[in-house]
């Protein structure tokens, strides 16, 4: 019986194996043509690895990270993302928790309106956002995060609410009853609590602000500003030749630190994901 | 303890009230509105009815897009819960290594859909010119599959996590009886492991669904609509209509496809949940 079972278990890992491999071939492609000079990158060759003669070293490295604005448009991401979760998370817990509690048609109609913000596609309110945004001058890295809470704001809310009606109301009303306003009751006492759900939310936003193209496209002056999507996309769509070695090694660049953060908190992440689907 | 919180409205619910105001709500109405209107900005806009409406119905790109992106929805959206389901049954059998499989398939989702779109490209192109076939930017049918093999490439991993907390939530009391009363496998599947996780199959073709219909940054990034519009999906068509065709009337006329287009999402949402909702069994 025992046998019977080890041996497809076996099997099952090689084929699985194979498949990974299979699998992360995309990435690795470019992670190959990164090293390669640039005379041997052309359409026809991309699966062929660097040999000793079109092996370029960490060359086109440098170029990326020397020409281009990448580092730039690395801070720009990193801080557009930072400053836009981080108001996410705050703001939309603190409206969550009220919304939660206090029972009025306010509250009613501002969940309703999260979850049927969520629905709706971005092209439906692209453009108009782009001009709102210009007239209220939120259109630099520094303050586009208030349209990110904005546009983000349904999944927030509806995820915190979500969770906000487990917690038991005891706690909070213990705090009151001791003193706390509502301002303290929900750092000292809401706050600590939502630990595990602020993780799975900041997750989920973090992965859609960092890679998102459209709408810093459309509302950031893309002649000062370019965020990473849109500084590889720009020089996709540029004219004249494109320097592919240095555009590889920039791809790479672009994927690297995401996947180190995945692979350092990958237990977060994955439940972070499954949280935010039964939630949703 | 309501009546004090609420005094504090101000300092709980405002600054995200007032960013879903400005983010949001105004540019939905706006947008509402302006589908009647014939504009450049905001500012400059002239009521016409519903003139924008029929001409956006009667555009013969919009509605191939339609189509085209229908096409794709339908084989996606298949196509991914099955391989997802299928990875995620075969995982969760305690095989060794699981969990590096997991985190391998599950990469994909982590790389925007611009990056990703490009990586892909030289890969199709790459391969395309090894069989000496015309490559994407002429090729409609390569487009095509290139686009359905990328989105599994990113989705199969996403919908595999949801899937496979669905398959670990199934109470193994229910399997075990399931196997002393004989069951074979395929019995068990279909008549205790599907049913016990039809709420993920239920969020898993939501998600699915909306993103094949919603599908933009991958699209422009991949085909960008080439060969002459023959690839291009609503959203990346409702983006064309707005920014990329010259004359006053354009602008009108996306936003009244982005109202359609809207339109269309939420009723496919909706009939999609009703539909698998009702296959939901009590827990």
């Amino acid at each position: 019986m025992n046998a019977k079972r080890k041996t497809p278990g076996l099997v099952w890992t090689v084929v699985l194996s194979v498949i990974c491999a299979l699998y992360m071939y995309p990435i690795v492609m470019v992670l190959l043509n990164s090293f390669k000079v640039e005379s041997a990158i052309s359409t026809g060759t991309a699966f062929q690895a660097p040999t000793a003669e079109t092996f370029a070293g960490f060359s086109n490295y440098v170029n990326a990270i020397a020409s281009k604005g990448f580092l730039q448009s690395l801070g720009y991401s990193l801080f557009i993302t930072v400053s836009s979760v981080a108001l996410i998370l705050l703001c939309c817990s603190m409206c969550a928790w009220y919304i939660t509690r206090v029972h009025n048609w306010i509250s009613k109609l501002i969940y309703l309106l999260c979850v049927f913000s969520m629905v709706v596609p971005f092209q439906m309110v692209m453009f108009t956002l782009s001009q709102t945004a210009d007239q209220l001058k939120l259109n630099t890295p520094w303050n586009i995060c208030v349209i990110y809470l904005g546009f983000g704001a349904g999944l927030a809310v509806f995820m915190f609410s979500g969770f906000m009606k487990s917690i038991p109301l005891e706690i909070e009303e213990a705090a009151m009853i001791d003193g706390c306003n509502p301002i303290q009751t929900y750092f000292h006492v809401v706050f600590p609590i939502l630990k595990p759900t602020m993780i799975s939310v900041g997750i989920l936003e973090t992965m859609w602000v960092w890679n998102d193209y459209l709408l810093p496209t459309l509302v950031l002056n893309i002649k000062k500003y370019k965020t990473i999507p849109m500084l590889i996309q720009y020089f996709r769509g540029s004219y004249g030749k494109v320097e592919m070695g240095p555009m590889m090694a920039c791809i790479v660049l672009t994927i690297l630190p995401v996947v180190i953060v995945y692979l350092l908190g990958q237990k977060h992440i994955i439940k972070g994901v499954v949280a935010g689907a039964v939630k949703g | 303890m309501e009546k004090t919180l609420k005094k504090y409205f101000p300092v709980f619910v405002l600054p995200t009230l007032a960013a879903f105001i400005i983010g949001f709500i105004i540019p939905f109405g706006e947008g509402l509105y302006l589908s009647f209107c014939r504009f450049t900005t905001v500012n400059n806009a002239k009521w016409t009815g519903i003139s924008n409406y029929v001409r956006a119905i009667t555009d013969a790109t919009f509605s191939h897009s339609f189509w085209f992106t229908v096409a794709f929805a339908a084989v996606s959206t298949v196509l991914i819960n099955v391989l997802a389901f299928y990875i995620a049954l075969t995982l969760t059998r305690n095989i060794k290594g699981t969990n590096v499989f997991r985190t391998i398939f599950f990469m994909p989702n982590l790389i925007g859909g611009i990056v990703l779109g490009y990586i892909w490209q030289i890969l199709f192109n790459c391969l395309l010119s090894n069989i000496a076939q015309p490559l994407l930017a002429l090729n409609t049918m390569a487009g095509y599959w290139g686009l359905i093999v990328l989105m599994c490439w990113q989705q199969i991993g996403y919908m595999m996590i949801i899937y496979i907390a669905g398959l670990q939530n199934v109470p193994p009391e229910l399997l075990e009886a399931a196997e002393i009363d004989g069951a074979s496998r395929w019995q068990t599947l279909w008549k205790v492991k599907i049913p016990m996780v039809m709420p993920s199959i239920t969020i898993c073709l939501f998600l699915t669904i909306t993103n094949s219909f919603k599908l933009f940054d991958q699209n422009l990034s991949l085909t960008g609509g080439d060969p002459n519009h023959a690839t291009e999906m609503l959203a990346l068509n409702i983006y064309n209509t707005f920014y990329a065709r010259s004359g006053a009337q354009w602008k009108g006329i996306g936003q009244a496809k982005a109202v359609v287009f809207f339109l269309l999402v939420v009723v496919m949402a909706l009939i999609q949940l009703k539909a698998t909702r009702s296959k939901e069994v009590q827990q």
